[in-house]
């Protein structure tokens, strides 16, 4: 098709909008309700044109592009239809921008300087629109500002995939609410407030902190989930005063998660380590860097060199940047030590040794879209992985099957081709299906081990549907890689990948998943299960909070408090970590330290620290480099954190080599299903990592409740319990006394009782036996 | 009310006895589903069906006027899988009250009108949305397709001829918007009732996104006549380029207002005779030809018209849904005009911008003017609003809003002006309340 806007020829294909393509060729269209990721509602009416032969000014975003078509943005008409419009606008809306917390960032304000006039004709009294209180991350504290563009209502019918917020009544008392009472609890609801046009939904974190124009604009990297999503981090006198999506169409695309948008809080909050600490006659002082370091020194020294390596363990967090996690491993196995690890949340390691490369997602994130069909593996999906469950929402709306393999069926809020929800102890097995149900349907003789299963019509269904079509992928999701067989269920998926010619790969948990591979931080001796399962004298920390972070909470702090000695590099001084460390060593978080993560699909990004560092705190890199020094080991002469990574990734920036989600020799052995209850752990999305655990506007979120213990209505019985009554939950020497609540979701003879969290951190194993009583 | 009177009438031939020959089989004994019954037992083609209604050149009686021939044509017949033809019986234009007396007194002719419909367009569903203020109509509706369904003339394979069709009611809330067709299609959908931008057309994408044919309902009640009389016949009837008889819903200063059926091209003189004449004898001052979004016509202009669409299209104003709204001399102009100005805000949608936000404020201006409160450049205001509003809204709406303002402003400037600088009407208000017919004058 070709069109000609303002005597620019264009070229764009069938289909294709007018305002498509002034985009093509930079001619720019005022527009408020418009938005390249939204469906079109031409509702705002400000991008009138003036097209040739039509009688009327015509909306750019929803006419289609005719051959021949001739487009006027500036005529006279457009003009003149730009203006009414823009006047339309303004009468009701009030004018006072230099009160407004939108005012120098606001669409309205920008055109309104174009197209307004000098003076307003309309004298009437302007609307009232009440206020509303949505959660504690959305301000609708001044809805008289809406222009009704309903942008946030398609964001939430269209991307979060629930329609939170609607327009309710007509004509000008039309307004944007939530139903009666409710609160807009989306995962990704933040997006709303970029979206909003003028200053009716704003942030209530960051709401009158800052003007726009003082604030710096910097390029970050999110450290929570494996996406990897990139940010633009807004900083005033060096703090960070908010954090935006920067567009990367092939990582978050224009997006990010709330849980990306506002963990800053936790940078300036009262918790942060500025000073290192030391524990002194049982008690943690203060102290300055050269004795805290001179200390950790001499008791590495001494522990190692009475007990020998083995006696240290490390154990970094998969949050940590890829030049820490490489030089804890180095610093770690210079003092003679195989104890390291950077997966505290992962129960079986059998696959270690077996792999055929760095365990990735299997495909970059930008095919997802050309899926046919994807199944998902042992996943909280949406809490866990925001932003890849919205590519997963988009595909399922085109034309791709999405199937869900679960413990527990949360909505996903994906229109799916088939779920299947099981118990831990099933997983495999209901895996097994698929692939027998797949071999099947092929004709191809069904693996070993496998004799037994029977598929279901669900698992043949999941199973035909990974075998139509071009491009297919299954993807294990963070409870699969957490499971008590995590490698049968690697295993299977290769073999299921293998049969029906898909992709399989891991959706990885946190920020460097593919990272910590790529720094070479697995274990040569014990991993991060068994170096607390058999306790060691020394333990390194790299910001990572036992407690919360391991599979099993209760026997890594019993480990950690027998310990002699425990260094925690953390920046963060509250919580347990008082109890059980000896030293404090404050480093600082993605914001303050240069760094690298490598995303689930191999993307390596590197960052710089848009603040300085909090008081006393240090970039980890630095801290693990001098404690090098001063340990006298070699090749510790980093001068930049650019000369670590360029150790670790040669390539740079790109995508880093050697992924591959192959394993060999591993055999199906499926496990048999015991009849004892069973605990799923799912990771709240708001306890994921230190950083949102001290996020405040996050933990007064619905999604930041109290754990409980949800069983269904058969397991309720079984224990005697009823909904809303107080439970005991005992694993092993630990217990916790949770709110039973009936959930019809939770697969028979399990009990749902969430990780991560404060109150149910003296519990066990994520996936492990469970004992429930009434309290 | 019924139907008052008629000139060669069609559609109110046998009702004469008002709500009591409602049932099918008063509609049979009037000849009822014949249309239909021939259509399907010989075996017509659907191409013939449509080339009748074409030759016939009915016009959409809901107020646009569009050649229903034509708008059937445009269906792809075709397409695999559900069509659907839905009636628009959602009369909300104020003065506009014929299709609720044809629901009321003859509901199988739309039935059969709808059915013919579907047959010639391959549609198999259908709907009928019925305005919710008349919960009675809907009702009735309801029972008038059950008896259609028991006598097969609505189902599976209608009369053994193997062609299906499914019909059923639907009821709206009241809102004037839902009368818009794609409006109309977003609340059988269940969603809020607002139109939605065009292209595509229903006729391509439609209700639940498949192809769609909205009719009033007059014009479905036409239907059987047209396929009974021929096309060419029912041309005859009216006048060329406006086939048939039609409805007009008279109401306003007149001795007998109701509804009145004569054909096309009838003059106005004429069907003001049949309303019993001017109450009271007064002069007629004004007269709004199309229901309240047409623009207004002059007494002496309106004398001239014939009732069909180009005359009244040639006195600069629309025929509309035929609702002929009648003013005499003791109208005030700017007080019909606020109450009108108030309707269209009030039903606004609210979807977008110039229509949400100028109907309100075209209503706030007239209102001022109408108490005293007018200022001296507010009829440009007015003049620039409504140029501001029309041609650049989602629908309709904001024309109707906005084409009442323009023709009252141009056809009554002076009493405007009046108001404005006097603070008080050119009209006394006693003679006003005498003229409602409510108050006895006291002057």
């Amino acid at each position: 098709m070709e069109i000609e806007i303002d005597g620019k020829v264009a070229h764009v294909p069938d289909g294709s909008t007018i305002m498509d393509a002034a985009q093509q060729i930079g001619a720019y269209i005022p527009h408020f309700c418009y938005h390249k990721k939204l469906s079109i509602a031409a509702n705002c009416r400000m991008c009138l044109v003036q097209v040739e032969k039509a009688p009327k000014p015509l909306p750019a975003c929803a006419t289609p592009v005719t051959n021949g078509m001739k487009v006027f943005t500036h005529s006279d008409l457009a003009i003149k239809a730009q203006k009414g419009v823009m006047e339309f606008l303004l009468i009701n809306h009030p004018l006072d921008c230099p009160i407004c917390d939108q005012g120098g960032e606001c669409q309205l304000q920008d055109l309104a300087v174009g197209y307004g006039g000098g003076a307003s004709r309309f004298q009437e009294a302007k609307r009232v629109v009440f206020h509303k209180d949505v959660g504690p991350l959305i301000s609708m504290q001044e809805m008289a500002r809406c222009i009704h563009c309903t942008r946030c209502v398609r964001f939430g019918q269209e991307v979060a995939g629930v329609m939170e917020l609607g327009m309710a009544n007509r004509n000008m008392h039309s307004e944007i609410m939530t139903f009666v009472g409710r609160s807009v609890d989306s995962e990704l609801s933040g997006n709303m407030i970029d979206l909003c046009p003028v200053g009716a939904l704003t942030s209530r974190p960051f709401r009158y902190a800052a003007r726009s124009w003082e604030l710096a604009r910097r390029k970050s990297i999110s450290p929570h989930d494996s996406l990897g999503a990139n940010l633009s981090v807004q900083v005033k006198n060096n703090v960070v005063m908010r954090v935006l999506p920067r567009e990367n169409e092939d990582v978050n695309e224009c997006w990010i998660a709330d849980r990306e948008r506002f963990s800053y809080e936790a940078l300036g909050s009262p918790a942060r380590l500025t000073k290192p600490m030391i524990r002194v006659d049982g008690s943690l002082r203060e102290v300055d860097w050269n004795i805290a370091l001179d200390y950790v020194t001499h008791a590495l020294k001494d522990i190692v060199g009475s007990s020998g390596g083995q006696a240290l363990a490390g154990l970094a967090s998969p949050h940590a940047t890829l030049e820490e996690i490489y030089l804890l491993q180095k610093l770690v196995r210079a003092l003679g030590s195989g104890n390291i690890d950077f997966r505290p949340r992962r129960r079986d390691f059998s696959s270690d040794g077996k792999l055929g490369g760095v365990p990735w997602l299997g495909l970059r994130l930008s095919e997802i879209k050309d899926l046919d069909a994807a199944l998902v593996v042992g996943s909280f999906l949406r809490k866990d992985h925001p932003l890849f469950a919205q590519r997963l929402r988009q595909l399922a709306k085109k034309w791709g099957k999405v199937s869900l393999l679960s413990l527990g069926a949360d909505d996903p809020l994906i229109k799916l081709h088939a779920q299947l929800s099981v118990s831990p102890a099933e997983l495999p097995r209901a895996l097994a299906a698929v692939v027998k149900a797949a071999a099947q349907l092929k004709g191809e003789t069904v693996a070993a081990g496998l004799e037994s299963i029977d598929p279901c019509a669900v698992s043949q269904a999941i199973a035909r549907s990974l075998l139509d079509g071009e491009k297919r992928a299954i993807f294990l999701g963070n409870a699969a890689e957490q499971h008590p067989q995590a490698a049968q269920l690697h295993a299977l998926a290769v073999e299921l990948a293998r049969i029906t010619g898909a992709s399989c790969g891991f959706i990885g948990e946190a920020a460097n998943s593919v990272g910590g591979y790529v720094a070479k931080a697995l274990p040569t001796a014990l991993n991060a299960y068994e170096m607390f399962a058999q306790p060691r004298q020394a333990y390194v920390l790299l910001g990572v909070e036992p407690e919360l972070d391991c599979h099993d909470p209760q026997q890594a702090l019993s480990a950690l408090r027998e310990a002699r000695l425990v260094v925690s590099l953390t920046p963060f001084k509250d919580g347990t970590v008082r109890d059980y460390a000896d030293v404090l060593l404050p480093t600082a978080p993605f914001t303050e330290t240069s760094g690298s993560f490598v995303n689930a699909e191999g993307r390596l990004q590197s960052f710089k620290g848009v603040v300085r560092p909090l008081g006393d705190a240090r970039p980890g890199w630095k801290v693990l480099r001098v404690l090098g020094n001063l340990l006298d080991l070699p090749g510790f002469d980093y001068e930049s954190s650019e000369q670590v990574r360029d150790e670790v990734a040669p390539a740079g920036e790109g995508f880093v080599s050697g992924l591959g989600n192959g394993l060999n020799g591993v055999a199906l052995v499926l496990p048999a299903t015991g009849a004892a209850l069973q605990r799923i752990a799912d990771v709240p999305i708001y306890q994921s990592d230190p950083l949102v655990r001290r996020a405040a506007a996050l933990q007064r979120t619905t999604d930041a409740a109290l754990p409980t213990a949800r069983m269904n209505a058969e397991t309720l019985a079984t224990v005697g319990a009823s909904d809303g009554a107080s439970v005991r939950v005992k694993q092993c020497s630990g217990e916790a006394v949770l709110v039973a609540r009936l959930d019809e979701t939770v697969p028979v003879g399990c009990v749902r009782v969430a990780a991560a969290h404060r109150a149910t951190a003296a519990l066990g194993e994520m996936f492990g036996a469970i004992n429930v009583e009434r309290a | 009310m019924a139907i008052l009177g008629a000139i060669n009438p069609m559609l109110s031939v046998g009702l004469e006895g008002g709500d009591k020959a409602w049932r099918l089989a008063d509609y049979v004994r009037r000849g009822g589903y014949a249309a239909l019954r021939r259509i399907l037992e010989e075996k017509l083609p659907q191409e013939y069906v449509i080339n009748e209604v074409k030759k016939s050149v009915l016009r959409g009686r809901g107020g646009a006027g569009f050649p229903t021939g034509l708008k059937w044509s445009f269906m792809p017949r075709s397409f695999p899988g559900d069509k659907y033809v839905v009636c628009n019986s959602d009369e909300g234009e104020p003065g506009t009250f014929k299709d609720r007396d044809l629901l009321r007194y003859d509901p199988h002719s739309v039935i059969e009108g709808m059915a013919i419909a579907a047959f010639a367009m391959g549609a198999t569903r259908g709907y009928n949305y019925i305005h919710g203020e008349i919960w009675e109509i809907y009702e009735r509706f309801e029972e008038a397709l059950d008896e259609a369904r028991a006598a097969g003339f609505l189902g599976k394979d209608i009369l053994g001829s193997g062609f299906s069709f499914e019909l059923f009611a639907h009821h709206g809330y009241g809102a004037y918007i839902c009368g818009e067709e794609t409006a109309l299609l977003e609340s059988i959908e269940g969603k809020k009732g607002q139109p939605r931008f065009k292209p595509p057309f229903p006729a391509s994408f439609g209700l639940y996104g498949k192809p769609t044919t909205i009719n009033n309902t007059e014009t479905f009640a036409s239907i059987p006549y047209i396929l009974n009389l021929g096309g060419e016949h029912f041309l005859e009837v009216g006048k060329a380029n406006n086939g048939g008889t039609k409805l007009f819903s008279v109401s306003g200063h007149v001795n007998r207002p109701g509804n009145y059926e004569v054909p096309l091209g009838t003059p106005f003189v004429t069907l003001l005779e049949m309303a019993g004449g001017m109450r009271g004898g007064r002069k007629l001052k004004a007269c709004i030809p199309g229901g309240s979004s047409s623009p207004v016509v002059p007494a002496a202009t309106m004398m001239e018209c014939t009732m069909d669409y180009d005359s009244i299209s040639k006195a600069g104003s629309m025929l509309g849904s035929g609702a002929v709204i009648v003013m005499d001399e003791t109208t005030c102009m700017v007080k019909a005009l606020e109450r009108l100005s108030f309707f269209y805000y009030e039903e606004s949608c609210g979807q977008c911008t110039p229509c949400r936000e100028g109907t309100n404020w075209l209503y706030k201006v007239v209102h001022r003017i109408e108490h005293g409160q007018g200022r001296g450049d507010d009829l440009d205001l007015l003049a620039s609003i409504t140029t501001n509003i029309m041609g650049r809204t989602i629908c309709a709406l904001g024309d109707a809003a906005s084409m009442p303002v323009q023709s009252f402003v141009k056809h009554y400037g002076d009493e405007f002006a009046y108001h404005i600088e006097h603070k008080k009407c050119l009209v006394p208000v006693d003679v006003q309340r005498a003229g409602s017919g409510f108050f006895t004058a006291t002057v």
